[in-house]
């Protein structure tokens, strides 16, 4: 009966993280997408840029609204799930995600004021302005969340007596091991999404209706983006896997299915296990393991087998984990292409097959960040602070969660249809073109009221 | 030199007030935004509320994060007390917060005049602070009961309280009175004679339903918890205060005049009154298991967020101060011309 409960609360958190992730991942990475597209906008006073950002706004203030909504199922499903685990770590990690509040709030409030003062300030400069305290804000969120995340996986700052943290020290809590390479890989994934969805939204939208100006331009831009992140992420991806290697070896071993510690590991790529826990039709790449875990061919890399049985993550997080670095791969190359494409004249970049492509990497690269988040949480199991609280220890005892589950469940999936539909409804009957006329003219009459009325 | 728990407390006692106003406004609105469709007085008002809602919603529900983030981080044993026995209310309470924040945002971003996302907006405006005021019932004690291992909420002894459900009519009639003075404060600013006379008399009924709810609820508490209700006793001339500034509120609206003030006044009873059951409340934050002093988490962690709190509050302030500026206290903007 008690395990049920933890089965059910560990299925509860994972849906609404899986759900939060998605508006949290377009929450700090389409801002800073927004401020480049109006920035270049200005610069080159070209209108079709502004209306990207404007359209992009209309769009990323509905999924904020999800966000929030999520974003505040989390931060009470934290208490309310874990009562256990907040009573332990709320000791030691409250200070981030109290900041995190603050950082929200600070972003909320100039997205606020940015979306209702296009047209408030004589200079444009000012209102882009309003997107550096909205981008910083969505950051500062991503980082202090990531911190605390770092935490459960590297718990510091504190000593441990009779099974509670004393002598704390909040900051060297926030400015774990962990915390530099989380950050990382957060802050550029999100905005390797961030891109990837808006350049596969105008390749989507090019292949039904055609080419034109605006659409071509959002993809180019957009494209320069995911390759400058694509690069950034997977330099990110590596720094995190030397981490693990050297800070939380069972988590690099498990995603590798790295069983015995051996000098010059090879790397496995998908594959299965067979019922001798042999590894079977697996790409093996040899010595890759070890140059991925220590930047040397011929490193020892430290097996699972070295962690007794019921310390070990589960081994399914090798998929996960595949999965994710393969999208981030797959994403990289598609950019590249691209832009071979691009400078290469004999060729069109805009061609079907390309925007297919393009299009086909927007759910990917939410995928990926999906099975990235999963690793994470899946493979610092079975402990929620690693070394200190194992999961169960830490969940609530009630029984409701399981009905709870299945309540959230609808929730979510009419939150995301209702999203969905509206997003649709809101750009299906204002094609960019049509709008960006619609602009030129209200532009046209107002100068020459001003010029009448001087 | 004042300990660091009490300074956390009164911090976000402050914020839970202020969450207390800025979410009456919002979820009054709804309700009244909704009611005004349904009799068909929308035309008068809807445009006003949505004037001022829109730019600030997000904000309201970052004051009541900010409440529950904070007291798990200052009484990490809240968390395990109010966590394990308010996991259904509170998921109640997340749902129809979710169901609200993004309904709201579909109506005005998206669809124009759906009457089936009002009714949502509306309704979860009422329900909402309902199930939020539940939490304030449960601290009295008598409610949530420890044994051992594990904490359990007595639902029977909760459903058949009638402090419980004095403090939920308390909490709906006191979101209708304090949005209601707003809204008028707000149409007279926008110089809406049409929706002004509509708020007022709006303001003007919910008036007497929450000062008699108000002292009912009072009443009740007595015969709960003895020890709260003598210690606001000691605290009657904040009481007074209270009765004195809803007098002078009423005196006001019924007067036709300084809306600004009336809201003001407003504001200040139900400072008065909060504060008083705050003060009462001391030393316990869950009676009787939790107290300021045995509940509060180390030195270090509450020295370092109340610095972040000064840090977030030299930032949020001045970006505060511009929102009003843009949007409450501009004119133009008040009156839809820009």
């Amino acid at each position: 009966m008690a395990v049920d409960t933890v089965l059910w609360s560990k299925w509860l958190t994972g849906l609404t993280l899986a759900f939060h992730a998605i508006f949290a991942t377009v929450g700090v990475g389409v801002p800073l997408m927004i401020a480049i597209a109006e920035f270049i906008g200005i610069r080159k006073k070209d209108p079709h840029y502004t209306l990207m950002a404007k359209r992009w706004t209309r769009g990323f203030v509905i999924s904020v609204a999800v966000g929030v909504v999520t974003g505040t199922a989390i931060a009470l499903q934290l208490s309310l799930v874990w009562p256990n685990f907040m009573q332990l770590a709320g000791n030691v990690i409250a200070l981030p995600l109290f900041m995190e509040v603050f950082a929200f709030f600070f972003e909320a409030i100039f997205l606020g004021i940015y979306m209702y003062t296009w047209d408030r300030f004589r200079n444009p400069y000012i209102h882009w302005l309003l997107t550096i305290p909205i981008v910083a804000g969505a950051s500062m969120s991503a980082f202090f969340i990531t911190t605390v995340n770092g935490f459960m996986n590297q718990p510091e700052g504190f000593t441990f007596e009779n099974g509670h943290f004393t002598a704390v020290n909040p900051l060297q809590a926030m400015f774990n091991a962990a915390t530099a390479s989380k950050v990382f890989h957060v802050l550029s994934s999100a905005y390797l999404t961030g891109a990837a969805l808006l350049a596969g939204i105008a390749a989507f939208t090019m292949l039904r209706k055609g080419v034109s100006a605006y659409y071509t331009k959002a993809l180019k831009l957009m494209m320069v983006v995911v390759l400058l992140f694509g690069l950034l992420n997977t330099l990110a991806g590596d720094v995190s896997a030397k981490f693990l290697a050297e800070h939380q070896p069972e988590k690099l071993a498990a995603a590798e299915w790295h069983f015995e510690t051996e000098s010059g590991a090879d790397l496995i790529f998908l594959g299965w296990l067979n019922a001798e826990q042999q590894i079977v039709g697996a790409i093996q790449i040899p010595k890759a393991l070890s140059f991925l875990a220590f930047g040397d061919f011929n490193a020892e890399v430290t097996g699972l087998e070295e962690f007794p049985l019921d310390e070990r993550p589960p081994l399914l997080v090798h998929y996960l984990f595949d999965f994710m670095a393969g999208i981030g791969f797959v994403i990289l190359g598609v950019a590249l292409l691209y832009f071979l494409f691009l400078f290469w004249k004999k060729r069109n970049e805009l061609n079907k097959w390309m925007l297919r492509a393009i299009a086909l990497t927007a759910p990917l690269a939410f995928l990926g960040v999906e099975m990235g988040w999963l690793y994470a949480e899946i493979g610092r199991q079975p402990w929620i602070v690693r070394g200190y609280m194992r999961v169960e220890e830490a969940a609530t005892s009630s029984p409701s969660v399981r009905i709870l589950f299945f309540v959230f469940l609808l929730l979510y999936v009419v939150l995301g249809m209702m999203c969905a539909i509206i997003l649709r409804r809101l750009f299906r009957n204002k094609p960019a073109d049509e709008e960006l006329e619609k602009l030129m003219k209200e532009k046209r009459l107002h100068a020459i009221e001003m010029g009448e009325s001087v | 030199m004042i300990s660091y728990e009490l300074i956390g407390i009164s911090v976000l006692w402050l914020f839970l007030y202020g969450y207390l106003i800025v979410a009456s406004i919002d979820f009054g609105s709804g309700f009244f935004a909704f009611y005004a469709r349904l009799t068909k007085q929308d035309h008068l008002i809807n445009r006003l509320i949505s004037r001022y809602l829109s730019p600030v919603w997000e904000i309201t529900n970052v004051f009541l994060v900010f409440f529950f983030v904070g007291i798990v981080g200052f009484f990490p044993d809240t968390a395990y007390y109010y966590g394990s026995a308010l996991l259904v209310p509170g998921s109640i309470a997340i749902i129809l917060l979710a169901i609200r924040g993004s309904f709201y945002a579909f109506e005005n971003y998206g669809s124009k005049d759906n009457i089936v996302y009002l009714f949502l907006y509306g309704a979860s405006g009422l329900l909402i602070p309902a199930s939020l005021s539940v939490a304030l019932t449960l601290s009295e004690g008598g409610f949530i009961i420890a044994n051992g291992e594990s904490v359990n909420l007595d639902y029977m002894a909760l459903f058949t309280s009638p402090l419980s459900w004095m403090i939920v009519i308390l909490a709906i009639v006191s979101v209708l009175f304090i949005s209601g003075t707003f809204l008028a404060f707000y149409a007279s600013r926008a110089e809406d004679a049409p929706a002004l006379r509509l708020m007022r008399k709006f303001a003007l009924f919910w008036s007497t339903p929450t000062i008699i709810a108000a002292l009912t609820a009072f009443i009740y508490l007595s015969q709960h918890n003895e020890r709260h209700y003598q210690n606001m006793m000691d605290l009657w001339w904040l009481l007074a205060l209270s009765v004195s500034f809803f007098m002078l509120a009423m005196w006001l609206l019924y007067k036709g005049r300084r809306y600004g003030l009336a809201f003001i006044s407003v504001m200040l009873q139900f400072f008065c009154a909060f504060f008083a059951y705050g003060i009462g409340h001391y030393p316990y934050i869950l009676d009787p298991y939790i107290s300021i002093q045995s509940g509060a988490t180390h030195e270090s962690m509450g020295v370092a967020l109340v610095a972040a709190f000064i840090g977030g509050l030299c930032l949020l302030i001045p970006s505060i101060i511009l929102v009003f500026k843009l949007f409450l206290f501009n004119v133009d903007y008040v009156k839809g011309k820009k």
